[in-house]
């Protein structure tokens, strides 16, 4: 029987491969997400100039053959700030999701797998942190603790591992009760073992929606976060805090808030599709056989 | 009915003191004592202000105090603004950001429904394709980014509309309202278009089409009510993300409403005003969600047979 | 939510109902949101009506004049309320005032005010010598804590009855000889003393409405409220809606009613100085309190006479901590303030028409123009540098420039940490902190560089210089030096003439400049858009306004 689950898995990537590719907007994403993460890993090697480099006599300036995207007040290039500033936001993303996803996982996992009164408490405690105006609450954080970007990470992960939470505890309140795990129960595998080996890959589908989903929402709220002057600090910068110095001066140098801003917003267009294609693709109602 | 109502009004009391206590300890952790001034501050006079407002006294007593206050619905004055009560504040930006929050409902609902609707009309053609694809580029496209483009656009370039203020000169609504209002826009256009089309799919929509009734009257009589369902659920969090968004706009416009006072106070280290709106807006909160579960299962006649059946 | 599903059939019935709809819907909300008002700007409906449109920064905090500290509380504090003496707006020589003229004994050591008969405060009252004996007595209380107590001690017995060592107010140098006529004994002459009674900590303030909402030495009370507020100035304030406006009239009991040609003015509060320039071209203000630096060029190059920048009596400086190990060494302070570009940063950074600064007091002020063998010297920095044990700038610690959450600030330590990294290889970081957070870490001393402003209370060399004695609370960085000190405390009061004090100053300023506990950047300057429309208005030194004397003409097309 264990065979027959992997080659049931298998089908289902593959089946989902072939859907997704299907889609065009999806590709499109998956595209810019792989670029943007080869960009990043790249920067320190590939930036045309120094992510501090100033040239205080040339300024502001429109985009050229040196400078492709123009430079900004302190003649630093943007190109280059664009680069370092995607480094940053892509890292709050990927971290502070992380960050929501162990949470979320082992919150969800155990409450649906072990259900009873310990699902009840647990879920409720969900609910009842859901309620509560999390923006708010992150803002006293940011200004109470200071604008730490280890406590950003933590403070955004905090928000989102909730809903991930939901799903998992309804995927595995799902899987629990099929055939395959009474069949390991009844060979005597341990609780650990059925939800290590069993129950988490078949999770995997939704969790990866979902965090594929959730990572351009947590990269909203650094931006929203920093464009308020509470998110990542200077010297370091981040998408959301370029747009913000780029507002200030939009009407003499649209460039220092058009070419943030697309960056931005072509990101999180990029990742919704992708996210919204895997959904798509691993939907068991829409599989062709 | 009532029942619910009330379990779920009783549910919420604990959750209420859990944001009271958390906010206050939070805020009395804070790097930064509320008296620090542009010249130095002799001794003398900050112990004076400690006392005046017991900031000398242990912070569980101080708790215990504004607990107590609290509950009378007495938020106690502001550090910043001194001589002026946080009451006094909060219902000076109230009713602006509440008119904010009212008109970008209102786009919300009015361009989003319309766009959902009518792209569930007609799945996968151009009258779906492009209010979608426009829905997401509107989640994707931070009020942030949108604000200062329409400024520069219709502000500063074609000089169309005015661009900050709130009720200072005719028209300065409009841009304020549009930027808060598009994100949710897209998201209830996508929203609706899917619970449209779930209920389109339905038997008894096939029925009341077999028997040759109009599409306009399918839809108003029969299909929008269930439809509409998860955009009425949807209310509550759109709600709490409305005054969210509402800090980011009024700051880039310069409304004098709630979230302004807000970021103020963050920055201000005005503690009993941090406090004060933090409260208030999480009671809003908690109650808009309250209101919008309800108003979705009265319109699901399934889920209110669920409600009566568990009571 | 399905994306893109393909199971549905499809009717080829047009609907019209949903765009239909989407049209009505549009339209409702158009109006609603318009409203059907006239389109008139506030300055075209400002110059007939006599209003006065003014962009004011924050949003004050109180208009008490002895417990408010900032510009903003100031321009509306000066509205409402007036002191014995005013300067003129242009040349900023005294100018009778509440005071019609006053008589100065040979010594300087007494004046003597005689105050007009038709003096009167804002709800009628009459404005009597003993409201300045009573507002000053407020003014000592320790705690009223009002951080301009200082601008009393020039009168006698006023520091020792602050501190306590007096507990007798009678024996402080002010008093009331009759209705009419005021007064004041001093310790020394002091030159600049009429200036003092311009400054908004010495007016008088009514006893009346002070005690009806508090004791007199109560901080934030409701007092200065409105629908409270009782000042004697030439206007009075009717409204106060936070964050949206404060409303002044013309009070018509103030004694030079007539000749006030304003009748209301209209402060609004806008922090954002970019939205603030935005509503001035869209014809919402006459004047603005500042301007973006970015936009400075562009309104240089069209010769744009609504632009006015003027000298600004202020220095922009950064702090040193000389309690730190790397900056316990004169010559590291040297170095670095030899190392900064002063000229390419007000040229390219602020924009503003400021001018590099070389020593501590603006040039100009009162007549001293302080001498600084300060230049920008690389090569002499970094010599200097390696004399004190950092060649090279290795081995130079960690240190940072600490500034209050600004832009403007910003974008000059950004500037400064590439300049000493570029001239002297060493390695600067920035943090900013808010306002209040920053002001505790200065206080503190938990800082290694933090940047400083400060704008001058009167026109004399000994606000600037003071800032640096042993004790002085705005000190801060540790430096102490006793000759300074004495210099600024016994030696220059004592001085019989003008030309010997200024002397005096020099010798203080060169050991200031010789130890370089603070580096000085550049002297400020205001920059504000004023409409064409606004006439007397009269940039000066102070950043005065003087609102009696401005009347609203728009220019013939």
């Amino acid at each position: 029987m264990a065979d027959a689950i992997e080659d049931h898995g298998t089908s289902l990537w593959k089946d989902a491969w072939i859907k997704l590719s299907k889609n065009r907007l999806a590709l499109f994403g998956l595209a810019v997400l792989i670029m943007l993460i080869a960009t990043s890993l790249l920067t320190p090697l590939i930036a045309p100039y120094g992510y501090e480099t100033q040239n205080l006599d040339m300024g502001a300036t429109a985009p050229s053959l040196q400078h492709w995207l123009g430079t900004d007040i302190f003649g630093r290039d943007m190109l280059t700030r664009i680069m370092y500033g995607g480094r940053v936001s892509l890292m709050v993303g990927f971290i502070a999701t992380a960050v929501a996803l162990v949470i979320g996982i082992l919150w969800g996992a155990i409450a649906g797998f072990f259900g009873g009164r310990l699902d009840a408490i647990m879920m409720r405690i969900v609910d009842v942190l859901y309620a509560l105006p999390f923006m708010i609450f992150i803002i006293l954080l940011m200004v109470v603790f200071g604008r730490n970007i280890l406590l950003l990470f933590l403070a955004i992960g905090a928000v989102e591992w909730l809903t991930m939470a939901r799903i998992v505890r309804s995927q595995v309140m799902a899987l629990r009760n099929q055939e395959f795990v009474e069949a390991a129960n009844s060979l005597g595998l341990s609780q650990w073992t059925i939800i290590r080996r069993h129950i988490i890959p078949n999770t995997l589908g939704p969790v990866i929606v979902y965090t594929t989903l959730t990572i351009p929402s947590v990269m909203l709220l650094e931006a929203f976060l920093s464009f308020l002057g509470l998110g990542i600090q200077p010297p370091e910068s981040s998408w959301g805090l370029l747009i913000n110095y780029g507002v200030e001066t939009m009407e003499e140098f649209p460039w220092l808030l058009i070419f943030p801003g697309i960056a931005l917003s072509l990101t999180l267009f990029a990742l919704n599709f992708l996210g919204d294609g895997l959904r798509d693709a691993l939907d068991p109602r829409t599989s062709k056989d | 009915m009532y029942r619910f109502a009330i379990s779920r009004l009783l549910q919420a009391i604990p959750v209420l003191l859990m944001v009271i206590t958390v906010t206050f300890f939070l805020v009395h952790s804070a790097p930064g004592g509320p008296f620090s001034a542009d010249k130095a501050v002799p001794p003398e006079v900050i112990k004076a202000l400690e006392e005046q407002y017991n900031l000398n006294q242990p912070v569980w007593q101080q708790y215990l105090n504004y607990l107590g206050d609290v509950l009378q619905g007495d938020f106690g004055p502001s550090f910043k603004y001194s001589g002026r009560t946080v009451n006094e504040l909060i219902a000076a930006g109230l009713p602006i950001t509440a008119e904010l929050a009212f008109y970008a409902m209102l786009v919300a609902l009015s361009v989003g429904i319309t766009a959902g609707v009518g792209a569930a009309m007609r799945p996968n053609t151009m009258q779906d394709y492009l209010p979608m694809t426009g829905a997401m580029i509107g989640i994707c496209m931070p009020s942030f980014l949108l604000g200062p483009l329409l400024v520069l656009i219709f502000g500063i370039h074609l000089d169309w509309l005015p661009v900050s203020g709130w009720g200072d000169i005719p028209g300065d609504k409009i841009l304020p309202s549009i930027t808060l209002g598009t994100g949710y826009a897209a998201y209830i256009a996508r929203l609706s278009r899917g619970g449209m089309l779930e209920v389109l799919s339905q038997d008894y929509i096939r029925t009341a089409r077999a028997k040759g009734l109009s599409e306009r009257l399918i839809i108003i009589k029969h299909a929008l009510r269930g439809g509409l369902i998860p955009v009425v659920a949807f209310l509550g969090p759109a709600f709490a993300g409305l005054l969210a968004g509402s800090f980011v706009v009024e700051t880039i416009f310069q409304i004098p409403g709630l979230g302004r006072f807000y970021v103020q106070a963050a920055f201000n280290r005005d503690y009993t005003l941090i406090l004060g709106m933090t409260i208030f807006l999480s009671t809003l909160i908690i109650l808009f969600n309250l209101l919008s579960d309800m108003l979705a299962i009265w319109l699901n006649p399934k889920l209110r047979q669920e409600i009566r059946g568990t009571n | 939510m399905i994306f893109c599903s393909d199971n549905y059939s499809t009717r080829p019935q047009s609907i019209t109902l949903s765009s239909n709809l989407k049209m009505l819907v549009l339209l409702i909300i158009f109006f609603s949101l318009t409203g059907c008002g006239n389109n008139e700007s506030n300055v075209s409906s400002g110059n007939k009506t006599g209003t006065l449109y003014w962009g004011n920064g924050t949003e004050p905090q109180s208009l008490d004049p002895q417990i408010a500290t900032g510009v903003p509380e100031h321009h509306i504090i000066s509205a409402v309320m007036e002191g014995l003496v005013l300067k003129n707006r242009k040349t900023l020589e005294p100018m009778p005032g509440v005071a019609e003229s006053w008589d100065i004994t040979e010594n300087g050591t007494v004046y003597t005010f005689t105050l007009r008969d038709n003096a009167r405060w804002s709800n009628g009252d009459p404005h009597v010598a003993q409201d300045y004996v009573w507002s000053w007595w407020r003014a000592l209380q320790p705690a009223l804590g009002n951080l301009y107590a200082y601008m009393l001690f020039p009168i006698k017995n006023a520091q020792q009855y602050y501190e306590g060592d007096i507990t007798d107010f009678n024996e402080v140098g002010v008093k009331a000889l009759d209705e009419q006529t005021l007064q004041v004994t001093l310790n020394y002459p002091t030159p600049y003393f009429l200036q003092l009674l311009d400054h908004y900590s010495l007016f008088p303030v009514h006893q009346a409405t002070i005690e009806k909402f508090g004791t007199a030495d109560q901080r934030g009370t409701r007092w200065t409220y409105e629908g409270n507020l009782v000042g004697n100035g030439p206007f009075q304030l009717v409204d106060w809606k936070i964050n949206r406006r404060i409303v002044v009239e013309s009070n018509p009991y103030y004694w030079d009613a007539d000749n006030v040609s304003l009748k209301k003015i209209v402060f609004i509060p806008i922090e954002n100085i970019v939205t603030e320039e935005r509503m001035f071209r869209a014809g919402q203000l006459h004047v603005t309190s500042s301007l973006p630096a970015d936009k400075i060029s562009v309104y240089r190059e069209a010769k744009d006479p609504e632009l006015k920048i003027a000298p600004y009596l202020g220095t922009y400086y950064y702090r040193l901590n000389v309690r730190k190990s790397q900056f316990q060494d004169p010559r590291v302070r040297r170095a670095l303030a030899m190392s900064v570009d002063r000229q390419r940063l007000v040229d390219n950074i602020t924009k503003g028409g400021q001018i590099p600064a070389y020593a501590m007091t603006p040039p100009g002020t009162m007549g001293y123009y302080p001498k600084s063998d300060l230049k920008f010297d690389p090569e002499g920095a970094r010599r200097l540098l390696a004399e004190a044990g950092y060649p090279g700038g290795k081995g130079f610690p960690a240190t940072e420039i600490l500034y209050n959450t600004n832009e403007g600030h910003r974008k000059v330590a950004v500037a400064l940490q590439e300049m000493w990294k570029k001239n002297l290889n060493i390695d600067i970081r920035l943090l900013n902190q808010e306002w209040k957070v920053y002001l505790d870490s200065e206080s503190a001393g938990e800082y290694e560089i933090s940047r400083a402003g400060w704008i001058g209370d009167y026109v004399d060399p000994n606000n600037f210089l003071d800032l640096f004695l042993c004790g002085g609370g705005n000190n801060r960085t540790g430096w102490c030096n006793e000759e300074y000190d004495r210099l600024i405390l016994d030696v220059a009061p004592s001085m019989s003439s003008h030309k010997e004090r200024l002397e005096v100053f020099q010798q203080a300023e060169t050991m200031l400049l010789n130890e370089m506990p603070i580096i000085p950047i550049y002297t400020y300057t205001s920059v504000q858009l004023v409409d064409s429309s606004v006439k007397n208005f009269d940039a000066n030194i102070m950043n005065a306004a003087s609102y009696k004397d401005i009347y609203l003409q728009p220019d013939k097309e």
